[in-house]
């Protein structure tokens, strides 16, 4: 069982806007069975943040092709992508490159 | 490109078929010593400051082979607020602040374009962007312009016209211009010593106003009046689809950007496009029937003006680099929501070849390099036996010489091209075979002179248009809303064409050489 986890979720280049215009999100992720990774944090952004066009920033089980993902300002694909295990006070961020954001 | 792995020596641990993966802790491929931040390319992990170092090298190195910009020169910034255009002014700010031998010795202005009407903003929204535009500008302390969208309104017809310009540059002379400046900044330093002045270009810098272009409109709040507002407010609303919006507004903001360098004497424009943006609009403007403008739209300098030329430093970053760089260094931007801010996927052409390219990119990771050198090798010599040339026809919107093909009439565009932009519809009455135009149709009873009816000016307007502006040009029910300029200079060709025709019998024809430069 993994303790609850917060974490600090940020959007920008325009992803902000399908959060209500919000950048930063002090989010606490209550505790579960398996323990926290992006695969997971994606679906409980997509439950709990997003407000609007989910297909806008997320397709599939990732984010959607333009979205880019720094965990603690370091490029996820160094980290193990969606595999990343959170840690406590990690911040994930989200950079759309996309035209119109 | 695929000797990427070979290169690096790295044992091949990955064992994914597909994109070679960094391994967890690696090192900064460069360095070998700090931990790496970002991947760029396939696999290539850098650490913060190689980074750094790589991307104001691929900056300075874009400028330095291609030796298009003189020292001294000045060069008009295009900043759009977002990303890669806010990369581009730092790297600039970055360059010439710097003390070093490898300083940018040209003089920079920015401009910003307010385009709030056409993506439908609200005043206040509008207003707070620009706050936070002139916060930014202010930091950046280079001249600089802010212009609305709106101003289109009240351009000259001349913007339109091309303008040759001074002998080309070439090698010799560039190494001349640069000897010659430094001279001349010696001198004006070792003046400016006993003066106790600072050097040339800080001096020059206090003439030019540091605040408001006086091409500002003048209403109180800064803001364009109303009407104007609302007419282009009413010109985007009337176009039917989102391709032909975007690609409006890209025209029309083109033209302001040219006109402003022209006003202001900038002969260089800089851009932001980045690697990933040119890939996308390279396949994009292919959908868009644009392929025979392609080197001038994608490639690092487009001539089609003539005396101003743009110029795309930033064509060698991805936007993941681009962002990353932002992120790391805090480079200031401004986000503005565009006209196609959260549109579903398969709204237009731009965003569909935008979808489609990424996907591809993150299930084969060289997609955007591929495509992007595609662009680089493409060649703007006009095809022979057509109409090109400086002098030849140009295309009324996106201002590019009309690549007409006279000798193939085989294919129903050729045929339709050539008789319509060459005649005057009075000559196309005449003729009885004529084909029909798929969008206008020239009425029987169809008077030249009197301009002032509908059908009449959209013939004008469209027969001075490419193929790629006439598909576009079908998504708007009337021509009526277009900025006058448009009009004007739309009416001011075909009169001129008339008076052609017209003369033309009385003209001595002798050679075929002749015929031909009197139909051009």
């Amino acid at each position: 069982m993994a303790a609850p986890l917060s974490v600090e979720v940020e959007f920008g280049g325009g992803a902000e806007l399908l959060f209500d215009g919000v950048k930063k999100h002090q989010v606490t992720l209550p505790g579960q069975e398996e323990p926290w990774d992006i695969r997971n944090l994606l679906v409980w952004i997509k439950k709990n943040l997003l407000k609007e066009r989910p297909e806008l920033f997320i397709q599939g089980d990732s984010v959607r092709p333009g979205i880019l993902v720094l965990i603690n300002d370091a490029d996820w694909e160094l980290l193990g992508e969606l595999d990343y295990q959170l840690q406590d006070q990690d911040s994930v961020l989200f950079i759309s490159t996309l035209h119109g954001g | 490109m695929c000797q990427v792995g070979e290169d690096y020596a790295e044992p091949p641990s990955w064992k994914s078929p597909l994109a070679p993966r960094p391994r967890l802790g690696q090192k900064c491929v460069k360095c070998k010593e700090s931990d790496p931040v970002v991947v760029i390319r396939a696999g290539d992990a850098f650490c913060r400051d190689c980074f750094k170092a790589f991307y104001i090298h691929k900056f300075r190195a874009m400028l330095g082979k291609n030796r298009l910009i003189f020292p001294g020169e000045k060069v008009l910034l295009a900043w759009s607020g977002g990303p890669s255009s806010s990369s581009m002014v730092w790297q600039v700010v970055e360059g010439l602040s710097q003390h070093s031998a490898k300083r940018l010795r040209f003089v920079p202005g920015v401009v910003y374009v307010d385009e709030g009407a056409a993506c439908g903003q609200s005043l206040e929204d509008r207003a707070k962007t620009l706050a936070e535009v002139k916060q930014v500008l202010h930091t950046v302390g280079f001249p600089w312009h802010v212009v609305s969208l709106e101003e289109v309104l009240g351009l000259p017809p001349s913007v339109l016209r091309y303008c040759p310009r001074e002998p080309a540059g070439t090698e010799g002379t560039y190494k001349a211009a640069v000897d010659n400046f430094l001279q001349q900044q010696h001198a004006l330093e070792t003046q400016g010593a006993e003066d106790s002045c600072g050097p040339a270009w800080g001096q020059e810098e206090q003439c030019w106003p540091q605040s408001q272009d006086p091409h500002e409109p003048l209403s109180p709040a800064g803001f364009p009046p109303a009407a104007q507002t609302e007419a282009l407010c009413r010109l985007f609303e009337s176009v039917r689809t989102l391709t032909a919006k975007e690609e409006l507004l890209q025209t029309l903001r083109s033209h302001l950007i040219l006109h402003v360098a022209r006003a202001h004497g900038y002969s260089k424009v800089m851009t932001g496009d980045s690697c990933t943006r040119l890939a996308i609009k390279l396949m994009t403007n292919l959908a868009l029937g644009r392929g025979a403008f392609l080197a001038w739209d994608t490639g690092f300098s487009d001539e089609r003006h003539g005396d101003v030329v743009v110029v795309r430093p930033m064509r060698d970053h991805t936007l993941k680099e681009v962002a990353f760089y932002n992120r790391l260094f805090a480079v200031p931007s401004v986000f503005t929501p565009a006209v196609d801010t959260k549109a579903p996927e398969k709204a237009s052409i731009h965003r569909l070849m935008e979808a489609f390219v990424l996907r591809l990119q993150v299930q084969f990771p060289s997609t955007v390099s591929t495509v992007y050198r595609t662009s680089e090798k493409l060649v703007k010599a006009p095809r022979e036996g057509c109409a090109g040339g400086p002098e030849g026809p140009r295309c009324l919107l996106c201002l590019c010489t009309l690549d007409i093909d006279t000798a193939d009439s085989a294919t129903a565009f050729g045929a339709q091209t050539s008789t319509f932009s060459q005649m005057p519809p009075s000559a196309l009455q005449a003729e009885s075979g004529m084909p029909a135009a798929p969008c206008h149709t020239v009425g029987p009873g169809c008077c030249w002179k009197a301009c002032g009816r509908e059908d009449d000016r959209q013939t004008q307007v469209i027969q001075q248009l490419c193929y790629s502006c006439r598909a576009n040009m079908k998504d708007l029910p009337s021509m009526d809303p277009l900025p006058p300029y448009i009009l004007a200079e739309a009416q001011l060709r075909s009169q001129r064409a008339w008076v052609m025709q017209e003369i033309q019998e009385y003209l001595i024809e002798d050679s075929g050489d002749e015929a031909e430069t009197t139909q051009s």
